[in-house]
Formats: C-alpha cells, sequence, structure tokens
C-alpha cells in the first residue's frame, strides 16, 4: 500500500468531483461538503464512468403514497444504467452486497507533511502553506 | 482499508486502462442496433421537399397518439442516453460522428454497425404521405451524414409502414444500395405486423434479401401492455416483452413464412429469455388447435426458429449465470445477435456482457458471426 498526493483540496470544490490516475487506474475523488471520499471510476456493473454519472440523493418511502428524498448530492448514478451507488461507502443502493465499487481510504494531509514524505506526488507541486487529498492505494 | 469489489477487472469500453482494451481486441463486434440522430429536425431539412417543410413548420405531425413531441413515460436520462454519450456541444447523442467514433466505435471494437434511427424518422404518423417524405429523407440523411462518411455504418431502409404501397416504393428505391442492410419496422403498428396488408414489404424484402428489423416502440397508439396504459417507465419498458410476443405470434400464426420462406426478421431490444416459453406455448396451441390456422404445415415454433432472430439487448441478468446459458440453449446460438443501443442508457457493452462461460466460439458467434450472414457483410 502506498499513499498517493492526488489534489490539493482546493482543487476539488463542495459538492465537486475530480478524476485522477492512481497507478495506472482511474479514481474519481468526491467532496461531500468538505469531506472527501474516492471511488474507483469503473462501475462493478458493466464499466460505466462514474465521474460521468448523476450526482443525486435517496428518494425512499416508508408506505405507498409517502415519500422521503434524504442525503442530497451523495449519492452517484451510473450514467450507463443508472446504478446508484452510496459515495460514503462505495455500496449499491439496491444490492449493497455484492454490487459495489471499490473505494480507497482518503486523508487531507497538510502541505508541510506531505513534503516530508512518504508520499508519491509525481504530477504537480506541492507548497508548505496547501492541504493536499491523499489516497491509500 | 478496501472495499471487495466483485469483478475488479472487467475491461471497460469508458476505461482507460490498456488492459481493458487488449483484452476486448480479441472479440470484433457487428452491432444490429446503433441510433444516430439528427441534431434537429433542421438537419433533414435538405432532403425534404418545399412542400413537406412547410406543412412540418405549419402543421407538425399527426401522430396516433397523445404526446407525440414529447416522451410518453419520462425516460430516467436525458432523452433515454447515457450520460456521458451527449456530445461536448450537447443536444442528442448519436448526433456526432467524430464522438461517436471515439466512445462507441473505436472504444467497443465495432466492425459493423446497422444504424436504426428512431428519432424525426416519421414512422407510424398517421399522414401516410408526410410519413413517407420523412421516411425518404431520413434514408438520404444516413447515407449523406453517415455511410458515405464512415464505412463501419450501415443505414437501415426506413419505411412509412402504416401505408405498405409507399414503403414498398421506399424499399425498391434503396435496397440494391450497398449501404442498407436491413429494412425497418417498430412493433406496435396500427395492426399486428402479420396480417396481410403488410405481405408487400416482406414480399420486398425477400426478394432483395434483405432481412426485415422490428425495433421497440411505436406511435400506434396501442400501450406496450396489452393490460392498459401503465404508470411508470419500468412498466413500459418491462412490457416491451409483452408487446414483441404479440407481434410475433401475427407472424408466425398468419402464415407469414409459410408465404415467404426466406423472410428474415429481427426482433430489436425485447430483451429474449421470454422467447422459449411463448414458442413452448405456441406450440402447444398449435397441437390442440392447428385446424385454426390450417396454412402452418409445421408446429409455429418451426417458423420462428427458421426466421426469427432476436437482438440480446436489453441483456437479461439472473442472479446465477447458469439460467442464462439455459435459455442461450433453448433459443439456439445461432438465433442471437449482440446489440449495444448506444447511445441509449440501456446500452450493453459488448466487452462485459455476455458470460465468459459460453466460451470463445459462441461468444464470437453472437458477437459478430450470426450478424455479418444475415447481414451478408461478407
Amino acid at each position: 500500500m502506498a499513499r498517493y498526493v492526488v489534489a490539493s483540496v482546493d482543487d476539488i470544490g463542495i459538492g465537486e468531483r475530480k478524476l485522477v490516475d492512481v497507478r495506472g487506474r482511474p479514481v474519481v475523488v468526491f467532496n461531500i461538503n468538505g469531506e472527501f471520499f474516492a471511488l474507483l471510476d469503473r462501475c462493478p456493473h458493466q464499466g460505466g464512468s462514474l465521474c460521468a454519472g448523476k450526482m443525486t440523493g435517496l428518494v425512499e418511502a416508508g408506505a405507498v403514497g409517502e415519500f422521503k428524498y434524504s442525503r442530497h448530492g451523495e449519492i452517484v448514478r451510473c450514467p450507463w444504467h443508472g446504478w446508484e451507488f452510496d459515495v460514503r461507502t462505495g455500496k449499491s443502493y439496491c444490492n449493497p452486497e455484492r454490487l459495489r465499487v471499490r473505494q480507497f481510504p482518503v486523508t487531507l494531509e497538510a502541505g508541510a507533511q506531505v513534503v516530508e514524505g512518504p508520499f508519491v506526488a509525481e504530477t504537480f507541486q506541492v507548497t508548505v502553506e496547501d492541504k493536499y487529498v491523499v489516497i491509500e492505494a | 482499508m478496501t472495499t471487495d469489489v466483485r469483478t475488479p477487472n472487467r475491461p471497460s469500453a469508458a476505461g482507460s486502462s490498456t488492459v481493458a482494451r487488449a483484452a476486448q481486441e480479441r472479440y470484433k463486434v457487428i452491432d444490429s442496433d446503433l441510433h444516430p440522430s439528427a441534431r434537429s429536425l433542421e438537419d433533414l431539412k435538405p432532403f425534404l421537399s418545399k412542400r413537406w417543410w412547410d406543412h412540418l413548420q405549419t402543421y407538425g405531425y399527426r401522430s396516433r397518439q397523445g404526446l407525440y413531441q414529447g416522451q410518453v413515460y419520462p425516460k430516467a436520462a436525458p432523452f433515454a442516453h447515457r450520460r456521458d454519450a451527449i456530445p461536448p456541444e450537447g443536444g442528442f447523442g448519436g448526433s456526432n460522428l467524430e464522438f461517436m467514433r471515439s466512445q462507441y466505435l473505436d472504444a467497443c471494437n465495432i466492425e459493423v454497425a446497422i444504424m436504426s434511427p428512431l428519432n424525426f424518422t416519421g414512422q407510424g404518423d398517421d399522414n401516410h404521405e408526410l410519413s413517407a417524405a420523412l421516411a425518404r429523407a431520413i434514408n438520404e440523411w444516413q447515407v449523406e451524414c453517415w455511410t458515405r462518411l464512415e464505412p463501419r455504418l450501415r443505414a437501415s431502409i426506413v419505411v412509412p409502414y402504416e401505408d405498405t404501397a409507399l414503403s414498398v416504393e421506399e424499399i425498391e428505391r434503396w435496397a440494391e444500395h450497398p449501404h442498407f442492410a436491413q429494412i425497418l419496422l417498430l412493433t406496435r403498428t396500427s395492426e399486428p405486423l402479420g396480417r396481410r396488408r403488410f405481405w408487400p414489404i416482406y414480399e420486398a424484402a425477400q426478394k432483395h434479401g434483405l432481412p426485415v428489423g422490428i425495433h421497440v416502440f411505436g406511435a400506434s397508439g396501442h400501450p406496450t401492455s396489452p393490460a392498459g396504459w401503465p404508470s411508470y417507465y419500468m412498466e413500459d419498458m418491462t412490457s416491451h416483452a409483452a408487446a414483441c410476443q404479440g407481434m410475433l405470434a401475427s407472424f408466425a400464426l398468419e402464415g407469414v413464412f409459410e408465404r415467404f420462406p426466406g423472410l428474415k426478421i429481427i426482433n430489436i431490444e425485447g430483451g429474449f429469455a421470454w422467447l422459449p416459453a411463448f414458442e413452448w406455448r405456441l406450440d402447444k396451441h398449435w397441437e390442440r388447435m392447428r385446424g385454426e390456422v390450417p396454412h402452418l404445415k409445421r408446429p409455429p415454433s418451426e417458423y420462428l426458429r427458421e426466421g426469427l432472430r432476436i437482438s440480446t439487448q436489453p441483456f437479461e441478468e439472473p442472479e446465477n449465470p447458469k439460467h442464462l446459458i439455459d435459455i442461450f440453449e433453448w433459443i439456439g446460438y445461432d438465433r442471437l445477435l449482440f446489440a449495444t443501443d448506444y447511445p441509449h442508457w440501456d446500452f450493453d457493452d459488448p466487452a462485459t456482457t455476455l458470460p465468459r462461460q459460453i466460451g470463445p466460439e459462441r461468444m464470437q458467434q453472437i458477437l459478430s458471426g450470426n450478424a455479418r450472414k444475415l447481414y451478408r457483410l461478407g
């Protein structure tokens, strides 16, 4: 397991996401209200790019005729067949145990920390003042 | 900590991994259902006479059902598209050839794709002359804007099927043009497609050796479900199978294949798992009530066995893949044609859809071999 610096925190605003490359694998990093999550950018169903999917919430009903909408912006729908994944866990809503997308642990590290290592940061300059998104993969 | 993924190394048409690319290089694909689209009706203006252009501007369509300008059901995704298939400039998926090349033709290793235009085709319109004018325009548009520019594409002869004579005229116009691979009908017509009024279409198809592709939908005014107009898009999608069965029962029982033994039809986008049970039921009834249809010399399923091919999309996904293989065997591997339905949301990726357990020969047969024979692609 190595730790990869993939973006500066400022690169990904609240509600935004960014596609990054981790050891040749496409990974999509989400910022949900300041919390960062990373998922493999490949739907486990047929391989659609989750980065191109719509961010949505959960519509649920306690009974016929009722509805509850919650967790706005925390669910990504695959752009192909519409499978819904919980960005916090990578699990699909309809078949959470069998169909889940690979999730990578994310931490935010201060620039000073990143400069000391042991991190892999080949693609951009790291400055001591900024904060960085680090993925363990 | 990482969570477990069911199939972490599945190749993907959208992924950038070179490993995935290499894996799918092995299979060439002939897609029996690609949907190109005009950007708007304006794109067809060069192929319409002033008379019909003015008519469309002044009076519009004369559909047999309501909501003709919108979708009968909300489609869960814009224009029923894969969200990533909308071209960079916006608008309809399948309306930008360059984008189609990179996202679909190249990425999916497409050798040949049979185009089934659905937008602005005028099919099913109750003004038959207008329907014919639009069909002709869309056929010219397929050649001028697509097949002439991209050799991997083949056109479909779109016909104004509610008027048989005009349909035959359109078939005769294009039948010997090498860019056309099939005649295109839709499943829900004003009467079931096996009825005699449609036979001249099949006679022309047989004469020219052109298969007849029958794609789901059709603005005939009949709901997709024989139980009436359903509430949800999900019901609409699921009920296509019922509409297909009604259409195919008509083909089998009216004696179309007895009269045109060389005719080949393709059921497109209706799924396929229902087909074996449907054929068993037809045969069971025939054994008991054969006298009602004395023009049939053999069990109905035998006619369908020879005359009917079925596209695999939208693919069936049973929990146990063994069930899928049983269904393939009941249908017959030689009747299955792979289809992507690009750019629509229920797109099937040729790199990941078919179960590997069927082995490379059958994989290749479904992905391209059967289609190569049927469309006479050499």
